[in-house]
């Protein structure tokens, strides 16, 4: 059974679950859900996601929806399979929830709004507020120095190995360095460039670009 | 060896506290006060360099994020108390979309909530009452959503209890106590029974009792 992913390829929730999907060779499709035309809105959608949010997912009778969720589900379902996302023991997966939880509430939001104000307003033809913008730089500098210092004492986030926590932070820092010009954050510092580097070409995530096709 | 939780007094880490309590793991608290600014002092920022609470300490094992706390000890301790993670993969997946919900459609009103009207007291600032308008509707479509979603299921992840429920502890009781919003509870009959359930626990009234509220 083919999992069904429903949202836009484009979209960095969305992305996070695919990593992860393609990390652990589960099988999927992508349900398109048009965001621009409140696709998910609609009360067909809310049924499935009743926040009105992306992305879901359907793997035959099983539902589940918020991405940090799904890739906790999957990389538990599949351990055994590809890399260990989860950590070597009980200890090492507290540490894996626990910089997920950072990504979570640290990052995550700053990043969203930086690039809602820089890239995606504009694409859409309106105007951004580019002092709140700049407001989340400066915090998003302060939390990038907390990973730099993290970074210099671990190779990933978790530990010594690639996890959920490094594997949640992928699509929001590619919209920070491609799209919204905020590329310094990550080469200014030594640790965090490193890790970067090695997140970002691994082939699964690699696969997943070609798919989106940027 | 005898589990440490810092700052014991605030929502977040009773959030975990209670988690303990359910497992019936021992612990003891070392008491912070934010409003000092003791989360902010260098040793704290080298144990919690977000410097937030709750962090706890095992032997050597620092942990930090309420949610993970509560997730290692639910894990760790499946056997032991109450089981609040589920009995299968996809019941996990349950608690974990619910507690997801909690983490990032229910928390964040709700804290602002909090922000804006116990602390101006504590912390000497203006309520901004149009934030606490916005909050107290965005929280109101989220618990339309539970009120749906628990006319279906008698807890959040399903008929099990589970951690996705006992999140939700801490930040409600504020609502239905010192910011006097106790009708956005009990205008919606099946949250209410959930309320009503989740917060009877002797688990909670245990919490309720050690830990006043700073306020």
């Amino acid at each position: 059974m083919v999992v069904k992913v429903y949202g836009p390829i484009m979209a960095a929730c969305p992305q996070r679950v695919m990593a992860c999907l393609l990390e652990k060779d589960v099988e999927f499709e992508i349900v398109h859900v048009d965001l621009e035309a409140e696709e998910h809105k609609t009360s067909d959608f809310l049924l499935r996601q009743p926040f009105g949010q992306v992305p879901a997912i359907e793997d035959g009778d099983f539902k589940l929806f918020e991405s940090r969720a799904i890739i906790r589900y999957y990389a538990a379902k599949y351990e055994e399979r590809g890399p260990n996302l989860l950590g070597n023991s009980l200890e090492g997966r507290a540490l894996v929830d626990q910089w997920l939880e950072v990504e979570a509430h640290n990052f995550n939001d700053l990043v969203y709004t930086l690039v809602l104000q820089l890239v995606v307003l504009p694409r859409m033809g309106k105007h951004g507020d580019v002092v709140l913008a700049r407001s989340c730089e400066q915090k998003l500098e302060k939390v990038f120095d907390i990973y730099e210092q993290r970074l210099s004492n671990a190779t990933y986030l978790a530990g010594d190995s690639f996890t959920l926590a490094d594997l949640s932070h992928l699509p929001g820092i590619r919209y920070l360095v491609n799209d919204a010009g905020m590329g310094h954050l990550v080469a200014e510092r030594k640790h965090v460039n490193a890790w970067w580097e090695a997140i970002s070409n691994r082939s699964a995530w690699k696969k997943l670009m070609k798919l989106v096709n940027y | 060896m005898v589990v440490k939780v810092y700052g014991p007094a605030y929502a977040s880490t009773k959030r975990m506290l209670v988690c303990l309590i359910e497992k019936e793991i021992e612990f003891e608290t070392v008491p912070l006060d934010l409003f000092k600014g003791e989360h902010k002092d260098p040793e704290f920022l080298e144990l919690q360099p977000f410097g937030t609470v709750p962090i706890t300490q095992d032997g050597d094992h620092i942990l930090f994020e309420s949610r993970a706390i509560m997730r290692y000890y639910a894990e760790k301790y499946k056997l032991l108390g109450t089981d609040l993670l589920g009995k299968t993969i996809e019941e996990r997946g349950q608690v974990e979309n619910w507690l997801e919900v909690e983490a990032h459609s229910y928390n964040p009103p709700i804290y602002t909530l909090t922000l804006q009207i116990l602390y101006p007291s504590k912390l000497g600032f203006l309520r901004d009452e149009n934030l606490i308008k916005e909050s107290e509707e965005k929280l109101a479509k989220v618990l339309d959503v539970y009120e749906e979603k628990l006319s279906k299921s008698k807890y959040l992840a399903g008929d099990f209890f589970s951690l996705a429920d006992l999140s939700h502890l801490p930040f409600t009781q504020y609502l239905v106590g010192k910011m006097g919003k106790e009708y956005m509870i009990r205008s919606r009959k099946h949250v209410n029974a959930w309320w009503d359930d989740i917060s009877g626990r002797p688990s909670w009234q245990k919490v309720l009792q050690l830990y006043p509220a700073p306020f």
